[in-house]
């Protein structure tokens, strides 16, 4: 009997891709032509094969194995290599432009200090932080760790209005600046801050951002004159600003969705029980990939089509 | 108003109440409100299209979402800002009667509040941000830039010294890195050649990259002499190195903005849609 196996050997989701990969092919060489007949692309085209090449890999999920890079790993194994109930601070300094490519940092991070069992003091210095960091709250520490108690396994400072004054403040005394955390609940009386006056009795600070104030803000106010250790999660577009910082006065650092995926797959590696958990990073890498695919080709074409007029007009 | 443009706004209208209909049916029995989710989720898909709207060319429903944005992110960085920060640090520490009316703990009762000089100190910034106020009076305005002058003096103050120290002492200090990285001979650096990217060789070719990027782009914003000649040649890759640095940087920002596209997509094919799960 005749089996279509080749064809069921093929997931749905590599179909799916190969037909809208072709589809994008097509309408190239269609734009290659067309460019050639020196005729105008109009740059709504351009947004829809972009818009195509991100929504199939979408719709039919395609993943890619990350490993992490060295800037990545540093900052894993800082945080694999404290000891248990160790004081770590995650600021979320984002907002909500920012949270494709950050919050899954967020979510990955909070993952790893929870498994580790450290102590983890939440807190923002953006307004619109609050709210993601309640996100990363419900989808992480509530549905994964419901073991994990308020004010003794973490703690959740909220946002404080001051930037940098903010972090001139917690440098000396946290509870000049957040006299109650986010419930009202004073810090003498949570046990997390039983041992900790300011930044200086923290094992490690990490920041997520993208703006200001966020990492930089971090490194110059709290890092540089106390030595406590920071790493960072950025959107992409700050990355290369900060990337001058590693490794002296930043101990890592995971640039964009990329970063965020290769974090993701180190905590896979090391913690196999994460693997049924939802990892966007990872997931928007598939996207990306086919999206750069897509943008290269497209400058390829552009310069194509620029040095064949240029040689017709010349002639 | 044209005929079509209200013919577009029915059917825009017509379009978000059968999508809100159809998402809260297919919401009911999973979640309590479903009716309120459904509109909540239908509403945001139809921010998210009424932005990305722009790409085609600019319309009403564009700056709609767009007005909606500026005036909703002001209002809530100000709710937060009285709640977190007048009411969470101010209050408890001026007045035991205030607390108990916002409900949140005072520092100390209310006899030692009046007797502490440090709660003297909490009403100044009071002042300064009611002067701060006084801007939206026509008459009064000039003493806005009283207190504008404090946070100018201040942060520059505050800035230039941990500027000082971060950026210039410690980046200056980063870049002297040492161009032989253990090194113990020719032979023995050939025999453990490899690419490992925490290896010698890669160590040492990144400390190249540094020492030399540096100076050349040194030499590239240095104009008392003429750029011909060996200092010429160093001028030169020193504008390839910005080049180089740009291009790293575009990179970064096509990755952020193909990220924040993939983060909408999902929501709308997801969330909205429910094509994925």
């Amino acid at each position: 009997m005749f089996t279509p196996a080749p064809l069921l050997a093929l997931s749905s989701s590599t179909i799916g891709v190969s037909i809208s990969l072709g589809l994008v092919g097509l309408g190239m060489v269609w734009m290659l032509i067309r460019s050639l007949r020196a005729r105008d692309v109009d740059r709504r085209i351009v947004f829809l094969f972009i818009f195509i090449s991100v929504s199939a890999p979408i719709l039919f999920p395609i993943t890619f194995s990350e490993t992490p890079t060295p800037v990545v790993k540093k900052l894993f194994d800082k945080v694999e290599s404290l000891p248990a109930d160790s004081k770590v601070l995650i600021s979320f300094d984002f907002d909500p432009a920012m949270a494709p490519e950050v919050q899954p940092m967020a979510d990955a991070f909070t993952r790893h200090c929870m498994a580790k069992n450290h102590k983890v003091i939440f807190m923002s210095l953006w307004a619109t932080g609050q709210s993601l960091l309640n996100q990363t709250m419900r989808a992480v520490l509530v549905t994964e760790f419901p073991e994990k108690r308020d004010g003794i396994d973490y703690v959740e400072l909220g946002y404080k209005a001051g930037n940098e004054g903010v972090l001139n403040v917690i440098v000396s005394n946290f509870r000049k600046m957040f006299p109650t955390d986010v419930n009202s609940i004073p810090l003498d009386s949570i046990e997390i801050f039983d041992k900790i006056k300011s930044c200086r009795d923290l094992d490690l600070i990490i920041s997520i951002g993208g703006g200001k104030p966020g990492i930089k803000e971090w490194v110059l106010f709290v890092g540089d004159p106390t030595k406590t250790p920071i790493g960072a999660g950025v959107a992409a577009v700050v990355a290369p600003q900060l990337y001058p910082y590693y490794p002296k006065q930043l101990l890592g650092l995971l640039g964009g969705v990329k970063g965020a995926a290769e974090y993701e797959s180190e905590l896979v590696r090391h913690y196999p029980q994460f693997e049924e958990v939802d990892k966007p990073g990872l997931r928007m890498m598939g996207p990306q990939t086919f999206a750069h695919v897509v943008i290269l080709a497209f400058i390829v074409l552009g310069n194509i089509s620029f040095f064949v007029s240029r040689r017709r007009a010349s002639r | 108003m044209k005929r079509s443009s209200i013919i577009i706004m029915l059917v825009v209208l017509a379009m978000f109440v059968i999508s809100w209909l159809a998402k809260a049916s297919s919401m009911a029995g999973v979640e309590d409100h479903n009716i309120w989710h459904g509109f909540l989720i239908t509403f945001s898909a139809f921010l998210t299209l009424a932005i990305l709207s722009f790409l085609y060319k600019d319309n009403p429903f564009y700056k709609f979402a767009e007005h909606l944005f500026v005036g909703v992110s002001a209002a809530y960085w100000m709710s937060m800002g009285f709640w977190t920060t007048i009411v969470g640090n101010l209050i408890p520490r001026i007045s035991n009667s205030l607390s108990a009316f916002f409900e949140v703990p005072p520092i100390a009762d209310e006899w030692a509040l009046l007797l502490l000089p440090d709660s003297v100190t909490f009403f100044i910034p009071v002042i300064l941000g009611i002067m701060l106020l006084l801007r939206l009076s026509r008459n009064m305005g000039w003493i806005s830039a009283w207190p504008l002058a404090f946070i100018v003096g201040s942060t520059a103050g505050f800035n230039l010294v941990r500027y000082l120290r971060s950026d210039f002492i410690e980046q200056v200090s980063s870049t002297f890195v040492p161009l032989l990285v253990d090194w113990q001979g020719t032979g023995h650096f050939f025999s453990h050649l490899n690419l490992n990217a925490s290896g010698q060789f890669v160590t040492m070719a990144g400390n190249w990259v540094i020492f030399l990027g540096v100076m050349c782009g040194l030499i590239y914003f240095f104009f008392s002499k003429e750029h011909k000649g060996i200092f010429g040649f160093g001028s030169r890759v020193g504008i390839w190195i910005l080049m180089v640095t740009f291009g790293a940087s575009f990179g970064y920002t096509v990755m952020g903005r193909i990220s924040l596209l993939v983060g909408r997509l999902t929501f709308l094919f997801g969330d909205w849609l429910g094509l994925i799960s």
